[in-house]
Order: structure tokens, then C-alpha cells, then sequence
């Protein structure tokens, strides 16, 4: 199959098909965690490092493992063997795994972006922008570089959407909001606003 | 037959890779200290590994500070003071417990801080005196249809040195949990230092809300049976001052701690002017009646009032009625400024009893309360 370079990957994950705005994945710390830009940066950086190294370990695993045209247990027994039931359940836990690992990273690091993240770090872990990530690449049949470019463009664009909407929130506190529309009413609100605006690239690249 | 052979290994596989990864990194990039921790100016010090909660640290030197949700973060009863503390390291999990005084003041919950720098901390005096008790079920009398009264023999260490209105945490045996712990009032004297006597009301499953686990455990033990349990603890300080009335309100449940201080007051300092207020729903709710009318009969300064809430027309009752604020309103003078209180109900009993003590004139810190 003819697959797009390794450049358009990254930029059209990051743009046109913003994991977020796009596909509404990984809404839930979004919603949580966008109501200011310095706590934003950080779990979007978390998310960043987080989508990158999973989809390069379960693009591994994935090939290597569960794949019957191309796992060392199919070619080692002579037969193909297809394990690739296992994908959700294996992929997750390497997601929980690797967040359960960036916690302890970020603790050592910085205590003030741990204390800024507080209870949302494992959040990550059932971040579905992340699992997305993983099953995407799986379907479109991506090699190792153009999913290793495709998890770290889901991640920037997971991080350019939260940190815009808490920059955006940050301005809303100063604003008149109906009452009903108060806090997540108008987060919602706004992200559909930002997703039309992100139609705006479709012309750019696509996948 | 191999599918289900292979998919056993990478399974497994993987998870035990995951898993070791993990051990791995956290010997490399978790501080394992030891950190040294120091109570009370260097009247406890001990060493701690790093990334161990406070409480469990505390726990394992045998210094048992309150906590009644097994370090869950939900009761907020850990509460410590760190001496050199820095405000923005209180977790967003923390905050919801502490006033601003608090928080200036360094108060931490002990649960929830993960010792990873060495501590000086503070916390009240008589919990480095709180031990672990072994005790018997010496007897379970029902006293209405949902309270039991329960006391407990000590019997190793034999002796417990409670003050008035202090409190034990039983420990309960928890298939999931291993030892949760539920805080109980003593109600008996102070005098009685080898027994100790808790009311105990039955919280059946309502709707969704499970069954309380303290009280349905203890409400299942029998004569004879073993327990064990922690103490005392308690925040309340009795102004011995023989002039000094205090007032002490009681609802629903609430019993416990009243009859603690009548009985103790009456035995260890006579002649100090005690009011004893206790509400209830009807009729089949009152207990101990009786023998705080012989009481009052017996000693003139010990006043006793019962008012029910709910009280049904078929009921035989020539007491008060009505809410136990509007009783505590209508039987106590107007200047309280001196006396002291000591409430223990639920919150909205608590609510209505404070406004009535201020409007007669008490300052708010001799009001203490315990909501549940």
C-alpha cells in the first residue's frame, strides 16, 4: 500500500486529524484538567512522551508478537498464529505500565509539576486519546516510523487543543456566562467552535 | 490448542515484562531514603523508607494517630502539623479537609503525605500515650430496638487512662482491607479504667447505602468474644473548674460521649453544674431515662431533659417535644458567657444548638462538637 511520508503523518495528526477535535477522543482531562495553561502544558507533555513511546513498544508488540504474517511465533513454529484478539487487552496495559513509569519520572523530576498534576497523572492511563493512537496505527497499517510519527503527532495535537482551551478558559473567567452554561456547558461550547476552525486545514495534508 | 498455549505466554509474558520494567525504575528513581521523622521535638524519632505513607510510618512505630477510613483520604482524621512545611506541596486531594488556619499552620493528612524528605512533625501530646488494647466482650445488652450497649474488659494492658469525652478506634477484622478501623465514643466513667462501655446503634443497608461495618460488626459480637481496639484519643478539654456549667446536647446516636461526662463528672468532681440534653424520634429511641432521673434526684446540680421529635399520638410521654434546641433554649439561662458545651449529633441538631448557645451569650470556643 502507498503510504503517506513520515512528515505528513506528523503534521496531519497534528492539524487535520487532530486526535481531539477530530475523532472527540480523550475528552475526559480535557474537560478536567484545561482550567489553567501552566497544568496543561504539563499533562500535555505527559500525554506527548506517553503516545509517542507506546505506539512505538505496542507497534512491537503488535508485529512482533500478535501479527500472524509477521510475528517471530508464526515464522518459530512454521504456521501462522493469530494472537491478535490480545491487541486491546496488551495495549493497555502497556499504556498503564509506561504512565505508572512517567509518574514516577515526573515525582523524581519536578515536584511542582507533580503537585500540579496531582490526581490527574493516571488519568493518562485511561486516556482513550492514547488507546486511540495505538488502534489507529494498527489500522492503517503504518510501519514503525510512520506510527512512531503518528503517536507523537496525536500527542502534539492533543497537547495544542488542551493548551489552547485553557489559555481560552483562562480568558473565559473574566467573561458573562449564562448560569446554565457555566464551566463544562461552555468548555463544550467552545471545543465545537474549535473543531470547525480546525476543518480549516482540511486542504493541508490528509491521511 | 497452541492458540490458547501462546496466548497464555505473551500474556503473561508481557505483563511480568511490564511488571519488572517497573520494579526496576522504581529502584532507580524513588529516593529510598531513610529519612529520619521527628514527633514533638524529638519525643518520638524514627526512620522511615522513602515513599511510604506518614500514616503507615506512624502506624508501624506504634504511634496511633486517629484515622477512621484506612487512609483512603476521605475522613480527614490523620491530621498532622509539619513544623517547617511548605504550603504548595498539599496535594488538591488534601485541601478539602483543612480551614485557611490550617493550612497556614502546616496541617497535612497523614494518609496522603508520602515521606520523601526527613519531617519534624507535631501532633497532640496524649496520642504518643494511645496503645494498642486487647479487650473481652464482658456484656451486650440491647437498650432499645437498634442501640446496643456494649463493654469490653481490657486485658492487655489492663488499664486505659481515658479523660472525658475521649474516644477508642476498634479495629475490624476485613476480608478485602485486612483492618479497618471505626471511631467510637466511650460512655463510661473515668473511673472505670479496666472497662470500657460504648452505645453502639445498628446502621442497617439502606437503599444503596451498604451496612455500616462497625456497627454491624459489633453488633454481632458476643460475651466472651475478642476485640481489638486503639486509644483514647479525644480533642475536648474539660474546664475543671467546679463553678463552670456545662451543657451537654445529644441526638440519635449521640449518647455515647454524654454519658461519659455525666458519670465522670458526677464521680470526679461533685457540685459542678452539668445540664444534660438528649433528643430523640419517639418513645421506642430513649434510653438511660431512668437513671438520669435517680441521678438528678440524687444530686441537685445534674439536670436532666429528653424531648422527642416525632412523637406519635398513641405514645405516653409527659416530657418535651419538639426539636432538643428549642428545650436547650427554653431551660437555660441567658448568660452562659463562662459555661461550656459539648454537642454530639447530627450536623443540622449541631447547627441549630450553636445558634441558641451564642444567642445566650457562650463563646464559640467553649462549643465543642462532634457531627456525624
Amino acid at each position: 500500500m502507498d503510504q503517506p511520508s513520515f512528515w505528513i503523518v506528523l503534521v496531519a495528526a497534528i492539524f487535520t486529524n487532530n486526535i481531539l477535535l477530530r475523532y472527540f477522543l480523550g475528552m475526559c482531562s480535557f474537560l478536567a484538567v484545561s482550567k489553567r495553561v501552566e497544568t496543561a502544558v504539563g499533562l500535555g507533555i505527559a500525554v506527548v512522551f506517553v503516545c509517542t513511546a507506546t505506539s512505538a513498544l505496542n507497534w512491537l508488540l503488535y508485529y512482533g508478537l500478535l501479527n500472524p504474517s509477521t510475528s517471530i511465533i508464526s515464522k518459530a513454529m512454521g504456521q501462522e498464529l493469530d494472537l491478535r484478539f490480545l491487541q486491546f487487552i496488551l495495549f493497555i496495559a502497556v499504556i498503564a505500565g509506561f504512565v505508572q513509569l512517567v509518574e514516577m519520572i515526573v515525582e523524581r523530576v519536578s515536584e511542582s509539576l507533580y503537585m500540579a498534576l496531582g490526581i490527574y497523572l493516571p488519568l493518562i492511563t485511561v486516556n482513550c486519546a492514547i488507546l486511540g493512537a495505538c488502534l489507529f496505527m494498527v489500522i492503517r497499517e503504518y510501519d514503525f516510523l510512520r506510527s512512531v510519527a503518528y503517536g507523537l503527532g496525536s500527542g502534539l495535537g492533543w497537547m495544542l487543543a488542551i493548551v489552547s482551551m485553557a489559555s481560552i478558559r483562562e480568558r473565559l473567567r473574566f467573561s458573562n456566562i449564562p448560569k446554565p452554561l457555566k464551566e463544562v456547558g461552555i468548555v463544550m461550547i467552545v471545543t465545537g467552535i474549535m473543531a470547525m476552525a480546525f476543518i480549516g486545514f482540511a486542504g493541508m495534508v490528509s491521511l | 490448542m497452541i492458540v490458547f498455549l501462546w496466548t497464555t505466554i505473551v500474556f503473561s509474558g508481557t505483563l511480568v515484562g511490564l511488571g519488572l520494567l517497573l520494579q526496576v525504575a522504581a529502584r532507580y528513581l524513588v529516593d529510598p531514603g531513610p529519612f529520619l521523622v521527628n514527633v514533638n521535638e524529638g519525643a518520638r524519632e524514627f526512620s522511615v523508607e522513602g515513599g511510604t505513607t506518614l500514616l503507615t510510618a506512624l502506624y508501624e512505630e506504634e504511634i496511633f494517630i486517629p484515622s477512621a477510613c484506612g487512609g483512603q483520604g476521605t475522613c480527614g482524621h490523620c491530621k498532622v502539623r509539619l513544623l517547617d512545611s511548605d504550603p504548595t506541596k498539599v496535594l488538591p486531594t488534601e485541601k478539602p479537609f483543612f480551614t485557611r488556619l490550617e493550612l497556614s499552620q502546616g496541617t497535612r493528612l497523614a494518609c496522603q503525605l508520602k515521606v520523601k524528605e526527613n519531617l519534624k512533625l507535631k501532633i497532640p501530646d496524649h496520642l504518643l500515650d494511645v496503645q494498642i488494647y486487647k479487650a473481652l466482650v464482658s456484656s451486650t445488652v440491647d437498650v432499645t430496638y437498634d442501640m446496643k450497649e456494649i463493654r469490653l474488659r481490657l486485658v492487655e494492658p489492663q488499664e486505659m487512662n481515658y479523660s472525658f469525652g475521649h474516644f477508642v478506634q476498634i479495629e475490624i477484622p476485613d476480608p478485602d482491607e485486612g483492618t479497618i478501623r471505626r471511631a467510637y465514643s466511650i460512655s463510661s466513667s473515668v473511673k472505670e479504667t479496666n472497662e470500657i462501655e460504648m452505645n453502639v446503634r445498628l446502621h442497617p443497608a439502606r437503599g444503596r447505602i451498604p451496612a455500616g461495618r462497625g456497627s454491624t460488626y459489633l453488633h454481632g459480637l458476643k460475651q466472651g468474644d475478642e476485640v481489638f481496639l486503639t486509644g483514647p484519643y479525644g480533642e475536648f478539654e474539660l474546664d475543671e473548674d467546679p463553678d463552670v456549667q456545662l451543657v451537654c446536647v445529644g441526638g440519635g446516636a449521640g449518647m455515647a460521649p454524654m454519658k461519659n461526662l455525666v458519670l465522670s463528672i458526677l464521680d470526679e468532681i461533685p457540685g459542678k453544674p452539668v445540664w444534660l440534653f438528649f433528643g430523640c424520634r419517639g418513645t421506642p429511641d430513649i434510653f438511660y431515662l431512668d437513671m438520669y432521673k435517680e441521678l438528678s434526684e440524687q444530686y441537685p446540680d445534674f439536670n436532666v431533659v429528653y424531648a422527642l421529635s416525632e412523637l406519635k399520638e398513641d405514645e405516653e410521654w409527659d416530657g418535651d417535644t419538639g426539636f432538643i434546641h428549642l428545650s436547650v433554649d427554653k431551660y437555660l439561662e441567658d448568660n452562659l458567657r463562662k459555661h461550656q458545651a459539648f454537642l454530639c449529633g447530627p450536623p443540622p441538631m449541631i447547627n441549630a444548638v450553636t445558634e441558641v448557645l451564642l444567642d445566650k451569650n457562650m463563646r464559640l470556643n467553649r462549643i465543642f462538637y462532634d457531627k456525624f
